[in-house]
């Protein structure tokens, strides 16, 4: 059985940074990323790591690609699964007044594809402006409602009172999102996306906001029911971002766990995975030792 | 070039100066003047032709927002609720009921390969009857149906096109999939994001059709039978090696109708897409207008996707989407004033509409240009207040008669409720306020048919035979001329066509009677003979 290729949305409104987070991605993550976007036509992949332009596919350092989808978000979604290699992971650029739930859940009925999460960037100086406008401020609620992960970016635009006050804004707005505050989109790639089988011996949260972040390894005590384990790891109130990796259920298999905010999918694994969850979350809001009911936790 | 004068029943010149005559003098298919035989005699040698002696000539009319695909459309089976007449003027009859769907659509299945692709179909006039993919499958089970419903927003599928599109599986759990009582998708699909791929999936491109050189020359046929001699392709994805394949189909000598391709701006930047128009602009023909620019600001009504001002849709659903930012909105209306393009833009919404003005009025202060003409399409909702400010602006709108006709019960009904559903569409609001205005069909969403949308725009007659909206109503005058100088008008093409004046296109209506004389609600069934467009003549009954 192929695993599902997981689909992550980026959503939030015209200059908040979606672009710049994407291309940090691109630079930062390792993986083979298939980015897809529809912003009214330029290509926003910074130039260097261009390697070729195609009619429909532009090819991009590190064996990633970029693909503009218009009005056919399905067609080019299929397109960049029948690539081979396979990516790892697609991004979706969504357009700045675009929905982005609607748009992830319009691709939830393809074979084949796994809804990863919507992640959501907002401008810090900006979003409580943007929010105010007479035209946009129901497009912006919605958009901030669907974000299972808050990337508070341009947050040097701001002094710490102004960053407080919007932190505080975004709190009561979408209560239990997790909000991460960033510089120029630089959001370690693991907290967001962490599509590599985990845990590796050796593993580091990477990215310049590593110090923002710690992150531990979760071991059970033995097979466990994953509905519930993932449940309390997206709603328990632990200030998880991220969580992922592989646990012995009760039927005597494997089960991957996935965690992005609050959301959280379980799906079957082919046994013989090395067990064990990464969990990442900001170091203000996540203290790994109230993981301590649900298992062993080793530091990492 | 020989001169030609044509005598006529009666000629509409829809001109002050002379706003009736009886024989029009043409050179080089253009108008040397309308008068009388005497005064026009004065040209010199000419052949007398009595091919409309007892017809009643109009200027060509203009259809200031329809689709070519109108053409192309006919390519699969009609569904609808109405009588629709095709591109070879065969009427077909409106159907009632489920089974007369199914027999029809067997009748289609019976010959030809691949999709059984259907349209039109309208379950609204159905006391919204859900038509399933078990009803289709009685049709055929071997071929995939495919149905596109007259509102756009729905498609229909057998359980043959489900299962080729990978639909027809339990564990679905999509809102634009509806399922059944045994938990598989009962045959509606209802979103773009899901028509569009389950469409492709089984074989049927819409787009593919569009534009084509069939497609455009069903829709130039379907335009002689209305009497229109310019129309509008009002949203067209076209590269530049496609300017010259439209500027061929449309160069062909018995090609009856100038076409105006809008072209859309949603997969291009702003300046690129300002740079494409201003490339193309010079290589316009006398039947290919180039260089128009369109963009969508909200959704339709019907589907709640269009932005509503407060108090919003009746039925507490959220409001609408955005299809555009107001920035990149602003920045294409900068770009387009700069270079003097024309930029209609998509409004159903009155939010919508608001946008569009304000957005116009910010990009004026730093670019000004009085005669901008930019336009409001559908702006089906707008209030006195916007009419009022977009007159001051400069803008023009195309009001969606047809519409109100044909889903105006619905919108008194369901989405807007009866204060809001009276004023849509408001056309006497519109000129009372000075701004110049035409009316439109959307073919194919509904028929093109300039006479029976001026009927509408006079009548307010909905479906159900209610006159909806008293107070907007037009005279049939006033109707006359917006679908014919008004429309010109809105194409910065006054100058050009809309009536029948010295150095204008000899482009004429030919009707069978006097649509000033016959009873205004009878203006729909005024017969139409044909066109002239350019000179060149064209019997609806051999096109």
């Amino acid at each position: 059985m192929t695993p599902a290729l997981p689909v992550t949305v980026i959503g939030g409104y015209l200059g908040a940074g979606k672009t710049t987070l994407v291309n940090h991605l691109l630079r930062t993550s390792g993986l083979r990323l298939a980015v897809l976007v529809n912003e009214f036509g330029a290509l926003p992949i910074d130039s260097d790591l261009i390697e070729a332009e195609g009619d429909a596919l532009v090819s991009i350092a590190g064996g990633c690609v970029c693909c503009e989808y218009g009005d056919d978000l399905v067609g080019a979604v299929m397109q960049v699964m029948a690539l081979e290699p396979k990516p790892d992971h697609i991004l979706l650029e969504s357009s700045g007044v675009a929905i982005p739930g609607s748009i992830l859940a319009s691709l939830l009925f393809v074979d084949g594809l796994r809804g990863d999460g919507v992640v959501v960037v907002a401008d810090a100086a900006e979003i409580m402006n943007t929010a105010g406008n007479r035209y946009l401020a129901d497009t912006i609620e919605r958009q901030l409602a669907d974000a299972d992960i808050l990337v508070l970016n341009k947050a040097d635009l701001v002094d710490e009172a102004a960053l407080d006050s919007v932190r505080n804004w975004l709190g009561a707005q979408v209560p239990g999102t997790r909000i991460l505050p960033a510089v120029q989109g630089q959001v370690p790639h693991d907290a967001l996306l962490g599509s590599v089988p985990l845990p590796r011996r050796g593993h580091r949260i990477s990215g310049h906001a590593a110090g923002l972040f710690s992150s531990v390894v979760l071991h059970p005590s033995g097979p466990v029911d994953p509905v519930a384990l993932a449940t309390s790891l997206a709603e328990g109130g632990h200030g998880l971002v991220r969580a992922k990796g592989y646990v012995a259920n009760e039927a005597g298999g494997q089960t991957l766990i996935q965690v992005v905010g609050a959301r959280w999918t379980v799906e079957p694994a082919e046994p013989g995975h090395q067990t064990g969850v990464v969990c990442i979350g900001l170091k203000s809001g996540f203290d790994p030792g109230r993981l301590d009911g649900l298992g062993l936790v080793e530091a990492v | 070039m020989t001169i030609t004068i044509y005598a006529a029943r009666k000629i509409l010149t829809m001109s002050d100066a002379r706003p009736v005559a009886t024989h029009v003098a043409v050179k080089d298919g253009k108008i040397l003047g309308a008068g009388t035989l005497e005064e026009l005699q004065r040209w010199g040698e000419h052949t007398l032709d009595e091919t409309f002696a007892d017809k009643v000539l109009m200027p060509g009319f203009v259809e200031g927002h329809a689709h070519s695909g109108a053409g192309s459309v006919w390519d699969g089976t009609y569904l609808g609720w109405f009588d629709q007449k095709d591109p070879d003027g065969k009427v077909w009859h409106g159907l009632k009921t489920t089974d007369e769907i199914v027999a029809r659509l067997q009748e289609a299945a019976a010959t030809g390969e691949g999709p059984v692709v259907g349209w039109g179909l309208d379950p609204i006039y159905m006391d919204n009857v859900r038509i399933t993919r078990q009803d289709l499958d009685r049709a055929t089970t071997d071929r995939p149906i495919v149905i596109t419903h007259a509102s756009g927003h729905i498609m229909s599928m057998n359980s043959k096109a489900l299962e080729m599109a990978g639909l027809l599986k339990q564990g679905l759990n999509h809102p634009a999939i509806p399922l059944g009582k045994d938990g598989l998708p009962m045959g509606e699909l209802r979103g773009p994001e899901v028509m569009a791929p389950a469409g492709q999936k089984v074989g049927y491109d819409r787009k593919a059709l569009e534009g084509s050189e069939r497609g455009l020359k069903a829709f130039g046929r379907l335009c002689v039978r209305a009497g229109v001699t310019t129309s509008t392709d009002l949203a067209r994805i076209y590269s530049p090696d496609k300017v010259d394949v439209m500027l061929k189909t449309t160069g062909a000598k018995d090609f009856p109708i100038c076409l105006v391709p809008f072209r859309h701006g949603r997969d291009m930047s702003p300046a690129d897409l300002v740079a494409f128009m201003k490339e193309v602009k010079p290589k316009s023909t006398e039947r290919c207008q180039l260089g128009n620019i369109k963009l969508h600001a909200d959704g339709s009504i019907q589907g709640f996707t269009a932005r509503l001002r407060w108090p919003h849709y009746q039925n507490g659903a959220p409001n609408g989407l955005w299809y555009v930012a107001p920035e990149q909105l602003l920045e294409v209306f900068e770009r387009a004033l700069e270079e003097d393009l024309l930029v209609h833009i998509h409004t159903n919404g009155d939010e919508a509409s608001e946008l569009a003005i304000d957005t116009l009025e910010t990009a004026l202060k730093k670019v000004p240009r009085p005669d901008n003409r930019f336009t409001l399409q559908h702006c089906q909702m707008a209030t006195p207040a916007q009419f009022r400010k977009a007159a001051r602006l400069g803008m023009c709108v195309n009001l969606f008669a047809n519409h109100h006709y044909y889903w105006g019960d619905e919108h008194y009904k369901y989405t807007v409720g009866p204060e809001r559903a009276e004023r849509m569409n408001a056309c006497r609001t519109a000129l009372d306020s000075g701004v110049p205005m035409t009316i439109h069909s959307d073919a194919p969403v509904t028929p093109i048919g300039p006479l029976f949308t001026a009927w509408a725009a006079v009548t307010r007659l909905t479906a159900s035979g209610r006159v909806q909206g008293e107070g907007e109503k037009i005279s049939v005058a006033e109707a006359l001329h917006a679908i014919t100088l008004g429309a010109a008008f809105t194409l910065k093409m006054d100058h050009l066509i809309g009536s029948i004046e010295a150095g204008k296109r000899a482009d004429f209506a030919v009707l069978d009677e006097d649509p000033t004389e016959v009873a205004p609600e009878a203006l729909k069934d005024v017969p139409v003979w044909g066109t002239v467009q350019g000179g060149r003549i064209f019997a609806a009954e051999t096109i």
